[in-house]
């Protein structure tokens, strides 16, 4: 049975409307692409489903283990298992990211009934999620994201992701303005954490992540629709014919 | 034309007896300021350091004079006590000198400190220049009637040379009473030259009150000394507390301040600092956090001097609720003071719709190869960020507490005295609104 199922979703963003009956359905295990033209709708899609302001829906529903996800406040997904690998992740200056992560862990902890970890306990968990990732502790010492490269940034969001151990993992462009070894390392980050009970959904514009991290499924998103879906294949053909076929830019 | 009838406050505070001293000079000067209180009156929203605090609700009241109770007051001592700080104190409740809250056995070599009321019974002498200092601003009434009302306070002097390493307590506990009381205090410190001394101010209550209390206090830093001061100001959420701090400067002298403003209803502090001598350095840091309706303005003036001195400032403001925030930031480089060195940064944090914070940095100067940096900023807390740690799992509340809390960092960041910098720190968090 499906982790989650999208039916017939609008949303619409500053009075516009962007997603406009959006379907799809996603099991535990599987890893789904959705593709698309700039302004099909692809970032609008991982927005709602994490709860962002400003993203209004008007008609659909979004159902994630049996639960109306948009119901809940952003806070309350994240404890559900739901994780958004951020576009553009934010800088946040001032707050350790060690600090943050232990208190966002400990915070869905809490909201799951389950034991908080002390410093301890904390710093054991990411020394082993440090390890399987493969980068530095140097990074943890830091504010948040603060200064840090654009690859910096991608890889603590896979690293965040490593030790919030969502069910369902959302990349929203995880692979943009990544040089090659820093894309290598990311889908390898993701792969690591395939698992036969979590899902991810990867939202992007190329064909190249594809390489590194084989999707089980790939959609097409044009103009707030999913229009086509298929195999590993079809993102091959994306590559090679572009998305000229799929209404590209209608909602640009 | 006839005059307009007195206010209350005005009435009330010129009712209150001088303290008797029996020093003709000191008499003299309580009388004098006493009348110039009584011509000036109080200060205006027309004048502009008084621009964004208005006194008219205070001018309406009522303070009784001299608390007949103030030596038995119970006061509970877990309020005076900060972690990690076990050196001299001196404590006073509703502006009396109280010796049992009071630890100044075993004072360490090099310090005076006392009780100004027992400073006078003694040689009064070394105490006239700092206690004649006359108060002759426009707005200064509230320094002219703690001249002329403050019957106790503060001596402290550290001997040249004489490095003070235990931090000293200076306590002042508005404790709950019948009636509204007004109090004045009055503190003269003095470090010699080369000497050093750490320095924690508390204002705290004890139970509610709505009293008025003044403090004024006059610090000296001989050639090469070195203070670090921290304020804590935690006094009763109705009280009214109006402050003047006034610091100078010699050579190489340095002093660090940091500030922490969470009480009271109507507080108002004026930091003057003057940097006399040359290679004079001053640090200032503070946060003022008003929620409730709590009003608290922080006037700070800065005057470089001399050759090479230098003064950065870092502020920060966050008011949440219908509470207001004011900050001035006031910063001369007098002709002659070539070479000077003046940094100021204040941002604020409106965490409510119906906050307010005005904030005035001003940057006058007179001389050469200064170089100067001010800014101000009002914000809110960035909701890209709060998205984010919510995103993460973080409860709203959290996520802007944590936020929050990064914001006011930079003003604790360089205190030394750790256990003090952790406690400060949770004062602010327990500070912030729930929602």
């Amino acid at each position: 049975m499906s982790m989650l199922t999208i039916d017939n979703l609008h949303a619409r963003v500053a009075g516009k409307e962007i997603l406009k009956g959006l379907s799809l359905s996603v099991s535990a295990g599987e890893v789904h692409a959705i593709m698309g033209p700039n302004g099909a709708g692809k970032s609008t899609l991982g927005n709602v489903l994490c709860g962002r302001d400003g993203y209004e829906v008007t008609a659909g529903t979004v159902t994630y283990n049996g639960i109306d996800l948009l119901a809940l406040e952003p806070e309350a997904r994240a404890a559900a298992g739901v994780f958004l690998a951020f576009q553009y992740p934010v800088e946040i200056p001032g707050v350790n990211n060690t600090y943050f992560l232990r208190a966002a862990l400990n915070a869905q902890r809490k909201a799951r009934g389950e034991q908080q970890l002390d410093s301890m306990q904390f710093l054991k968990l990411v020394r082993e999620k440090l390890k399987v990732m493969q980068i530095s502790d140097e990074l943890l010492h830091r504010a948040v994201n603060e200064g840090f490269s654009g690859g910096e940034k991608k890889r603590n969001e896979i690293f965040q992701m490593a030790v919030l151990e969502p069910q369902l993992a959302i990349l929203d462009e995880t692979d943009s303005g990544l040089d090659i070894d820093a894309l290598k390392q990311v889908a390898q980050g993701v792969n690591a954490l395939r698992s036969p009970a979590r899902a991810f959904l990867m939202i992007t514009h190329y064909q190249r992540l594809l390489d590194y991290v084989v999707p089980d499924v790939v959609h097409v998103l044009a103009d707030g629709r999913i229009v086509e879906s298929g195999d590993k294949s079809l993102a091959l053909k994306l590559e090679a014919q572009g998305y000229a076929g799929h209404a590209a830019g209608a909602a640009a | 034309m006839s005059q307009p009838a007195m206010p209350p406050l005005l009435a009330s505070l010129l009712d209150a007896p001088l303290p008797p001293s029996g020093i003709d000079w000191l008499d003299q000067v309580r009388r004098e300021q006493r009348a110039a209180f009584a011509a000036g009156g109080l200060p205006d929203t027309r004048m502009e350091a008084w621009k964004y605090t208005a006194l008219r609700a205070l001018a309406q009241r009522r303070f009784a004079s001299g608390d007949a109770a103030a030596q038995t007051h119970a006061v509970d001592t877990a309020a005076l006590v900060l972690p990690g700080i076990a050196g001299p104190r001196l404590v006073f409740v509703n502006g009396a000198f109280r010796a049992d809250l009071s630890r100044l056995d075993a004072l360490p070599t090099g310090l005076v400190l006392q009780p100004l009321s027992q400073a006078l019974q003694g040689d009064a002498e070394p105490l006239r220049f700092a206690l004649s200092r006359q108060a002759r601003e426009p707005g200064d009434a509230f320094a002219r009637i703690n001249a002329a009302s403050a019957g106790d306070g503060v001596v402290l002097r550290v001997a040249a040379g004489a490095k003070i390493t235990a931090p000293v307590q200076l306590v002042f506990v508005g404790a709950a009473a019948a009636v509204d009381l007004a109090w004045h205090a009055r503190s003269v410190i003095e470090l010699g030259e080369g000497a050093e001394l750490s320095l924690i101010e508390q204002h705290v209550a004890s139970g509610e009150q709505m009293h008025l209390a003044t403090l004024v206090s006059a610090i000296e830093l001989r050639e090469g000394a070195r203070l670090h001061a921290t304020v804590l100001q935690h006094a009763a959420i109705g009280a009214s507390l109006i402050r003047r701090s006034q610091l100078r400067l010699q050579a190489r002298a340095h002093a660090t301040v940091h500030v922490l403003e969470l009480g009271g209803a109507l507080v108002r502090h004026d930091l003057q600092a003057e940097l006399v001598g040359d290679g004079a350095r001053l640090d200032t840091r503070g946060v003022f956090m008003p929620h409730g309706r709590q009003h608290v303005d922080t006037q700070l003036a800065i005057r470089h001097q001399a050759l090479n001195t230098a003064s950065s400032s870092i502020w920060r403001g966050v008011a949440s609720d219908r509470a207001r925030g004011v900050f001035r930031g006031a910063i001369v480089v007098a002709p002659g003071a070539d070479g000077s060195d003046a940094s100021l940064s204040n941002k604020n944090l409106l965490l409510s719709p119906g906050a307010e914070i005005d904030t005035k940095p001003e940057l006058e100067i007179h001389a050469d190869e200064v170089k100067a940096a001010h800014g101000a900023t009002v914000g809110q807390l960035d909701e890209r960020a709060l998205f984010y740690l919510r995103s993460r799992g973080l409860p709203l509340a959290e996520a802007r507490a944590l936020l929050t809390a990064a914001f006011c960092r930079a003003v604790l960041d360089d205190l030394p005295n750790e256990p003090l910098r952790d406690h400060l720190a949770t004062l602010l968090l327990a500070q912030l609104p729930d929602t």
